[in-house]
């Protein structure tokens, strides 16, 4: 089933939590919400569902708009961020909850509903435990009995909040493997929230990143980490450098060094000639051959972390007026230009793939770093 | 000074204030039990003894006295009204609190602690000058034979009033602890409003809601002042069990006086009992 939202917008008090957002979702496609803490993606999630009303807007299921549908005529299979089961319910009267409420005229006889609840359980890989209760699951398995349960009503849609949010990192990873095969063999068109971008980035086949209650960049996952639509968003997928450079015909300089042609993306608007500002990941710089461009630095700091290499370098030649002076580096430990990367050293680097920004004020650039710094301590509170 | 040596400091002096005052510990545990003893187990255990200083025979035929009898009647009568509406009530205000935003939600939690702040008699006093002869709502009961005043529906009305926030009390916490989403995942897996409670919320709830229930019905019971107020003490008709006690105390019977409050003494060791069971075997805490 396909979804489409028009002209979402949403208010909590003075907070503006969706301001006019409009999304396709297509039939049978993984879709990954992305974004900080209050950006509003799970207000987008809960709207989908029913849980909550858009204070303007519609939402559309195939189509036919859903303002008078109540969330429980929905049909749709949404999983809790703390999973929500019932505590009082063994494993299979969880599971077979939304067969069991239904009207005399839809249900199915009893042992039928039990033989598909438990038939669930089997697919979430947790038959046997039929008769558990969910406090005596981990974290994981309640997960998985949630979903269970979610796919028990046959939902047009499915759509989680945070799913994987509480658990450690290794569940998470297997998780996400199993919810991806799952989606394969089910196709039911799914849409999960979530903060972390490796998680969006592997799992999903489209990712919509939000900020500040509107859609910062849609696209598949290539899409949006090679060509990101804004600063924010290259900052949001991961580290970035940013270095201070001039626009001149066509061509992008770093003080006297070319670093590269500037080719603007079909998502950013064309920038004029002068100041901008350049973002590379510290995985796209390496050492340029002679005949290559690139900018020299001098090597400050090498630290080696098991499979990566982490070096800080800064320019040679401070002439450029750098406000961040100093580039972080990664590389893999077995690459060769490792052992050139010497304390002291100066060496001439290339951008194998960078961005190119309008320069954003310092406070702009601190608004949209503070985000991934958020993050990282929620994800450290979780983990904990 | 850093953190961990302030918490070592800290729990260094603690320590030692607990092991070095081995007399203040003496004094305060000596305290507490010579109060809990004075003041608690010695009338209780007076109540039973003044009852059956004349014998078992005395007893019995003070519990079987028509009067006596009639008064237990009135009184389980009256609970038996008060407390379903206050489990309805009290279901429905915790449910709103903790689970919905309104407006006037402050109010109404506030309001619910009303009986608390209000003196019993005070209550009683209330009911009195609505429906007595002069009262707003006479005009209303005049031209019908409804009896409010000195009469059962009197002595519902001021039982509700005084128990009404001990199961809504009891409930709140509990509900808003527990958050909705159990509920939210009842309705999105298709459950009505009616389903969800019964299969969802009611089984989450349902210790909390025993044990405002025992406590409500307690009260309920053991009600004197706004009672006392309302009732009229006709013998035999509008008197409960409290007001007979009282009245048998002033005749001077004091065997039957006491046979009368032992059973009120049992209601409230049985609502005890029950509720450290309660609280050993599901954790209820308070």
């Amino acid at each position: 089933m396909d979804i489409q939202l028009s002209g979402i917008s949403k208010q909590f008090g003075q907070f503006k939590a969706l301001d006019s957002v409009g999304l396709n979702i297509q039939s049978g496609e993984l879709l990954a919400l992305l974004g900080p803490s209050g950006s509003g993606k799970t207000t987008l999630l809960r709207i989908i569902a029913g849980l909550e009303n858009a204070d303007i807007g519609s939402v559309y299921f195939d189509g036919v708009d859903m303002a008078n549908t109540p969330l429980r005529e929905r049909q749709i299979g949404f999983v809790f961020q703390h999973y929500a089961l019932f505590k009082h319910m063994t494993l299979r009267e969880n599971v077979s909850f939304g067969l069991r409420v239904k009207t005399r005229a839809f249900r199915r006889p009893a042992a039928a509903i039990r033989a598909r609840a438990d038939e669930l359980l089997k697919l979430v890989q947790l038959g046997g435990l039929e008769d558990r209760y969910p406090h005596q699951l981990s974290g994981g398995q309640r997960q998985r009995v949630a979903l269970a349960r979610a796919l028990a009503i046959d939902p047009k849609v499915l759509l989680l909040d945070e799913p994987f949010g509480a658990l450690d990192a290794k569940v998470r990873k297997e998780l996400r493997q199993w919810l991806r095969d799952l989606h394969q063999q089910t196709g039911v068109t799914t849409v999960f929230v979530t903060h972390d971008q490796e998680e969006a980035l592997e799992l999903a086949d489209r990712v919509v990143i939000m900020q500040k209650g509107k859609i910062a960049q849609l696209g598949s996952v290539d899409q949006v980490y090679e060509q990101p639509a804004s600063p924010l968003v290259f900052n949001f997928l991961g580290d970035s450098n940013i270095i201070a450079a001039q626009l001149q015909n066509g061509a992008v300089y770093v003080g006297d060094a070319e670093i590269g042609a500037y080719s603007p993306s079909a998502n950013i608007a064309v920038l004029d000639e002068g100041a901008v500002d350049v973002y590379v990941r510290p995985s796209d710089l390496r050492i340029a051959d002679a005949e290559q461009v690139g900018i020299e630095v001098v090597v400050n700091s090498i630290q080696r972390t098991g499979p990566i290499v982490r070096a800080e370098v800064s320019f040679a030649h401070s002439t450029f007026g750098q406000s961040h002076s100093t580039l972080r580096v990664e590389l893999p430990h077995l690459h060769h230009d490792v052992p050139r990367f010497q304390i002291g050293a100066t060496l001439r680097l290339r951008l194998m793939q960078f961005s190119v920004f309008a320069p954003q004020t310092i406070t702009a650039v601190r608004e949209q770093l503070s985000a991934p710094i958020l993050i990282g301590r929620e994800r450290e509170r979780l983990a904990g | 000074m850093n953190s961990s040596q302030r918490i070592n400091i800290t729990k260094a002096s603690s320590h030692s204030a607990i092991s070095e005052g081995k007399l203040t510990r003496w004094l305060l545990s000596t305290v507490a039990l010579s109060f809990l003893i004075l003041f608690l187990l010695l009338p209780l255990f007076t109540v039973f003894a003044e009852a059956l200083r004349n014998g078992w025979q005395t007893y019995g035929k003070a519990l079987s006295d028509a009067d006596g009898l009639a008064a237990i009647k009135l009184t389980v009568i009256a609970s038996a009204i008060a407390v379903p509406l206050n489990l309805i009530f009290g279901v429905a205000a915790a449910w709103s609190i903790a689970k919905f935003e309104f407006r006037g939600k402050v109010l109404l939690s506030t309001l619910i602690d009303l009986p608390f702040s209000v003196s019993p008699v005070v209550t009683g006093l209330i009911f009195v000058l609505m429906f007595g002869a002069s009262g707003w709502a006479a005009p209303l009961l005049n031209n019908t034979d409804i009896q409010i005043l000195f009469a059962l529906p009197g002595i519902v009305l001021v039982s509700i009033f005084v128990t009404f926030p001990f199961i809504a009390r009891e409930l709140i916490p509990l509900m808003q602890e527990q958050g909705s989403d159990e509920e939210q995942a009842a309705l999105s897996l298709g459950a009505n409003g009616w389903q969800t409670f019964w299969h969802v919320t009611l089984p989450n709830i349902r210790w909390g809601l025993l044990y405002g229930v025992l406590l409500c019905n307690a009260r309920a019971m053991g009600e004197f002042g706004a009672v006392s107020v309302v009732s009229g003490h006709i013998r035999g008709e509008t008197n409960t069990l409290p007001l007979h006690v009282e009245i048998l105390y002033n005749e001077y019977n004091f065997a039957a006086a006491f046979a009368m409050a032992s059973i009120l003494a049992c209601l409230a060791l049985v609502t005890l009992a029950i509720k450290a069971v309660l609280e050993k075997t599901h954790g209820l805490k308070h």
